[in-house]
């Protein structure tokens, strides 16, 4: 009964989000364009599915994953668990012995961005539109890579305390020197690969990671450390895809020549 | 309707494969290396069914939905051919679907927290919450341009790796100069403000508009709209961090 409280609730607070977009939509679909819709029926069942697969999702992970996901980093950025791993004082900790962090970074990250909708979507989009060249399985694996290196990176960076524009800037060059040499056709969809990333699912438990680094290593401030994961899980995917598809590019130039010589 | 149950049942499989990496992580993490029991099982059940019904519904609506309607509306305003209503309805788009999302109230109200103990504002209520509100809309309108610079980009066919490097360039240029407590959080705008509905529908709006205008390729040109409204909102926001 409780759920069902709740789920009406979620929904409630979906259809508001929804609303200006839909008044948008269909407020210049009609003053506009002056057309109207085709298929207006399915379109509107679609947007109800969306709308109560949305508050659904959200439902489920507000009561399962984020407890125990937030719960998870906590401990595990625990100075106690930490010490107790790596046999070190935990008042001196040296970043080493944060590696369960890392691999939890890692995988967490990874693990989350399989399931994002909003890369679902992209995905499926690409592999439409490129006629079946790009996977969409590809695409989602090469940026939940991204997003795990990212993600690893970046709490390392939390328990170092090197300063984020560094590692942004840097990170910047070479996707502009990738943006040179890979193919052109993927050079969009890689840029637009980095902000699908984040958004419903890995935010939060990344986020409470962050601020859970943050808060119990020495010498870190919540605010100002706790922050920047997110943008480091935007700006690995980038790199990832590139690469995914630098990748399948010569391994298709490399069959090609073995083929031709043979 | 047999034929319909099928393809429900078959989507279902398919968020469960999705889900189950994050199920495998949080249970190897909790059983090897924390060594705790798993708190409030049946909850965390009847949460995952949750979760895997809730994705399978999208992926549906979001066939049936949101790509039809972002793709038909592209077609349409291409075939009406007046640039200034589309570029309008670029802009709408992009301001109205940032300026109400959670993700971007909540970081706005972080900010203005860091801004407070910085010094930068009064520490009062009243100062915190003109400074949050000024943020939020700062990137609302940063990501309604966005929308508006890349949907010109589709029309002219400009190449995007310039923009988008130039972007960065002047990101770069800011963060030696933005306040230091407010890059971090400037950094993180640009991922917090793309929303899972609008993504779909900003991607399908632009792959429509390249699909429809003759000469642009819909992989090169239709997409780089988000990568637009991912990168506009650093900028803006290190702007209001130094304005203010």
């Amino acid at each position: 009964m409780e759920l069902l409280s709740q789920l009406l609730g979620i929904i409630l607070s979906t259809i508001k989000d929804v609303i200006p977009i839909a008044a948008i939509i269909f407020g210049f679909q009609f003053l506009v364009i002056r057309r109207p819709i085709p298929n207006l029926k399915r379109v509107l069942i679609g947007f109800g599915y969306v709308i109560l697969g949305l508050a659904l999702f959200l439902l489920g992970l507000e009561k399962a994953l984020f407890p125990i996901g937030r719960l998870m980093a906590e401990q595990l950025t625990n100075p106690e668990f930490i010490s107790h791993w790596s046999g070190a004082v935990a008042g001196a900790l040296q970043w080493q012995d944060y590696f369960w962090v890392y691999i939890f970074a890692f995988a967490i990250g990874a693990s989350t961005t399989i399931a994002e909708p909003s890369l679902i979507a992209v995905a499926i989009k690409a592999n439409e539109v490129s006629g079946g060249a790009i996977g969409v399985w590809g695409l989602r694996i090469a940026v939940a890579i991204g997003v795990a290196v990212g993600i690893s990176l970046g709490t390392w960076r939390i328990v170092t305390g090197y300063p984020i524009h560094w590692f942004i800037i840097a990170g910047y060059i070479v996707v502009v020197v990738q943006t040179f040499y890979a193919p052109k056709l993927i050079v969009p969809l890689a840029y637009d690969s980095g902000g699908v990333t984040t958004s419903t699912v890995t935010v939060p438990l990344v986020a409470a990671l962050g601020l859970g680094l943050a808060e119990t290593v020495p010498g870190r401030s919540a605010l100002i450390d706790g922050f920047g994961l997110i943008a480091f899980a935007s700006l690995f995917p980038m790199i990832t895809v590139m690469a995914y598809a630098q990748l399948s590019e010569f391994r298709a130039k490399r069959s090609r020549k073995l083929t031709g010589e043979s | 309707m047999r034929g319909g149950l099928f393809a429900l049942g078959q989507s279902m499989l398919g968020s469960l494969r999705d889900l189950a990496p994050i199920v495998l992580v949080i249970a190897f993490f909790q059983i090897a290396v924390l060594q705790q029991p798993v708190p409030d099982f049946i909850g965390i059940i009847i949460g995952l069914l949750c979760v895997v019904a809730g994705l399978t519904f999208f992926i549906y609506g979001l066939e049936m939905g949101l790509f039809p309607i972002g793709e038909s509306m592209a077609h349409a305003f291409a075939r009406k051919g007046s640039v200034l209503w589309l570029l309008i309805f670029a802009f709408s788009l992009g301001f109205g679907t940032t300026v109400a999302e959670p993700a971007l109230i909540a970081v706005a109200a972080e900010a203005a927290t860091v801004a407070a103990n910085g010094g930068m504002i009064e520490a009062t209520q009243a100062a915190e919450l003109s400074y949050a509100s000024g943020l939020r809309y700062t990137v609302a309108f940063s990501v309604g341009l966005a929308i508006v610079l890349g949907v010109l980009r589709i029309l002219k066919g400009w190449p995007i790796q310039y923009m988008i490097i130039g972007g960065y360039i002047l990101v770069v240029i800011m963060t030696a100069f933005a306040p230091k407590e407010i890059i971090g959080i400037a950094y993180d705008s640009g991922g917090v403000t793309t929303s899972t509905i609008t993504v779909p529908l900003v991607t399908a709006l632009g792959v429509g508009l390249a699909s429809s205008i003759e000469g642009r390729n819909p992989m090169i040109d239709g997409f780089g709209l988000i990568a637009f409204a991912s990168l506009t909102p650093m900028i803006f926001v290190m702007a209001y961090g130094m304005v203010i």
